[in-house]
């Protein structure tokens, strides 16, 4: 068993679609799409928000492409032209995400 | 005559987006088209605020891009296709012509597209508001624009008229390069399969550096060589839809498939679903594979029929935003900030300020990713306090940066750098229109 930063084995990209925010989780290798798969809930990932997201977050599952989309609903304080948060775009949501822990089976 | 590969390019991703690279690209890009997408939800909304102002409603940048980029463009044989005409396409048209024959080019085509903008119709529509779920005309603020998203039809009629430049409002971004791609191949309009890899395309191309390492570094896990010097993307599009992503020879940045992985899913909702008003593209089982340097192929993308509905984008005057910011450093500048904050916040209250939210920020410590700030994040030497209001009245959002000011005097030991700002807000909300009631025409110019 390890523990890891998410960071250590996925990147990601973040950007808004309204009042909602986008991150998509894409990890370097295939082989760690499975345990992703399991681990990153959306549950998971809502409590890691901390109350920065204030509706549901949904994922979406690409096993295709190796990737995983997730929707952060309600998360940029009433959207990018109405938000008095500083980042109003959400950018910088996946370096957020970046730093959830995972516990891996073997050495990354 | 063989069927070739098509060459097209991005000169604009945002509406001010950098010069430079957009002029490499024209001069050296060889394309048969090149693409200019500069408008997001708010920048609509404030082109036609600065027209009812009587200013001009289309790009502001318009006129510098029509000097310095699409002139090498044109001497090249390259076609223009962009939204700069954003809240009035006929009147870029118009200044295009101009600029164009200023500097002595002329006989160029130009096209104007128009029809997007609802808000002349909006009282026979009778629109109901995506957020809300209320009628249009319950949001409290004065609406200032309502354009629907249109695709890509009005833009391949141009093309298939002649058109060397078309201008034209609120096209959706993925259209503008559908568009040029129906029209080298022929694609018709369901032609799914190809319709798809034409939004795929596009959706790549519209955010232009973002696929050739723009926002992408990270270092040491993510290394973008010459980051500074990176250019903008174009795509070799084959006549069956697959194609090549890559750059300029010679810019910075790269392009890899792990970039063009991250870029198919940004601000994409369900990546088997991705709607668009030409139709509903599937990236979900998309082939995305190194074909060399700096050389991503994209295949196997699908789409289904278009939605019997366009998206509308309205936007209403909402009030004003009041922002006031000052740094506190040393020792005690945490606790010196949090008392900062406090007196600002009780001052509003004691003025009676009007707001509708307010929001106290520790730049430096958890303004970006506020409550989910982690316990571990260590404590900063300098931090800046960030006070932002949102009002009714101009008045109200006002006293928000005037109090933050005033800290100078009034405040802890040490706060310096005080800045304040007040905005008008145009916020965004969405809608549905049925595609018929949405027509779209053409009009033309020449340079």
């Amino acid at each position: 068993m390890a523990t890891v930063r998410l960071r250590e084995i996925a990147h990601a990209r973040s950007g808004d679609k309204g009042r909602d925010a986008m991150v998509s989780i894409i990890p370097w290798e295939r082989r760690h799409y499975a345990l992703l798969a399991r681990v990153l809930t959306p549950e998971r990932i809502k409590a890691h928000c901390g109350g920065l997201v204030r509706g549901d977050v949904v994922r979406y599952d690409a096993p295709a492409l190796g990737a995983f989309n997730v929707l952060l609903k309600d998360a940029l304080g009433g959207g990018v032209t109405r938000t008095l948060m500083l980042d109003i775009h959400g950018k910088a949501l996946s370096c957020l995400l970046l730093d959830m822990t995972i516990e891996l089976p073997e050495a990354p | 005559m063989t069927a070739r590969p098509f060459r097209i390019g991005t000169g604009a991703a945002y509406s001010e987006d950098r010069i430079d690279p957009g002029v490499d690209m024209a001069a050296r890009g060889d394309l048969d088209y090149l693409v200019f997408e500069c408008l997001a939800e708010r920048t609509l909304a404030l082109a036609q605020v600065r027209r009812l102002r009587q200013g001009p409603g289309f790009d502001p940048w318009l006129e510098e891009r029509f000097r310095q980029i699409v002139p090498v463009a044109l001497a090249r044989g390259t076609r223009i296709v962009s939204n700069m005409g954003a809240a009035d396409p006929a009147g870029a048209a118009d200044r295009a012509a101009a600029v164009l024959r200023e500097q002595g080019v002329r006989g160029v085509r130009i096209a104007a597209l128009e029809g997007d903008d609802l808000l002349p119709r909006l009282d026979a529509l009778d629109l109901v508001v995506t957020e809300t779920g209320l009628p249009l005309r319950a949001l409290p603020g004065r609406i200032v624009s309502a354009n629907a998203h249109i695709g890509a039809q009005g833009l391949v009629q141009a093309l298939g008229l002649g058109a060397q430049v078309v201008l034209g409002g609120r096209v959706s971004d993925p259209a503008l390069y559908l568009a040029c791609l129906r029209h080298a191949h022929g694609w018709a309009a369901d032609d799914w399969p190809r319709i798809g890899a034409g939004i795929a395309v596009g959706h790549l191309l519209e955010c232009g550096a973002l696929v050739t390492g723009g926002f992408y570094a990270d270092p040491p896990y993510k290394v973008v060589p010459d980051l500074a010097a990176a250019g903008f993307p174009l795509a070799e599009v084959a006549p069956d839809g697959t194609a090549v992503i890559t750059k300029l020879e010679g810019t910075g940045g790269l392009v890899t498939p792990d970039i063009v992985l991250e870029q198919i899913l940004h601000e994409v909702h369900d990546p088997a679903a991705y709607i668009t008003p030409d139709a509903v593209a599937d990236f979900s089982a998309a082939r995305v594979d190194a074909a060399g340097r700096d050389r991503v192929r994209v295949s196997g993308v699908t789409a289904r029929p278009w939605p019997r509905q366009l998206k509308v984008s309205v936007g209403v005057h909402e009030g004003f935003i009041g922002e006031g910011e000052i740094s506190y450093a040393g020792s005690g500048a945490v606790d010196r900030a949090r008392l900062a904050g406090e007196v600002v916040r009780q001052r509003l209250e004691m003025r009676k300020a009007d707001l509708d939210e307010l929001q106290v920020d520790l730049i430096g410590l958890d303004a970006v990713h506020g409550p989910a700030t982690p316990a571990w994040a260590p404590a900063p030497y300098e931090l800046r306090l960030r006070v932002a209001g949102r009002a009714r009245t101009e008045t109200a959002a006002t006293m928000v940066g005037d109090e933050v000011e005033s800290l100078y005097v009034w405040g802890p030991v040490g706060g310096g750098g005080a800045r304040k700002t007040v905005r008008p807000i145009v916020a965004v909300y969405s809608s549905l229109v049925p595609r018929e009631r949405v027509e779209t025409r053409l009009t033309w110019r020449e340079s």
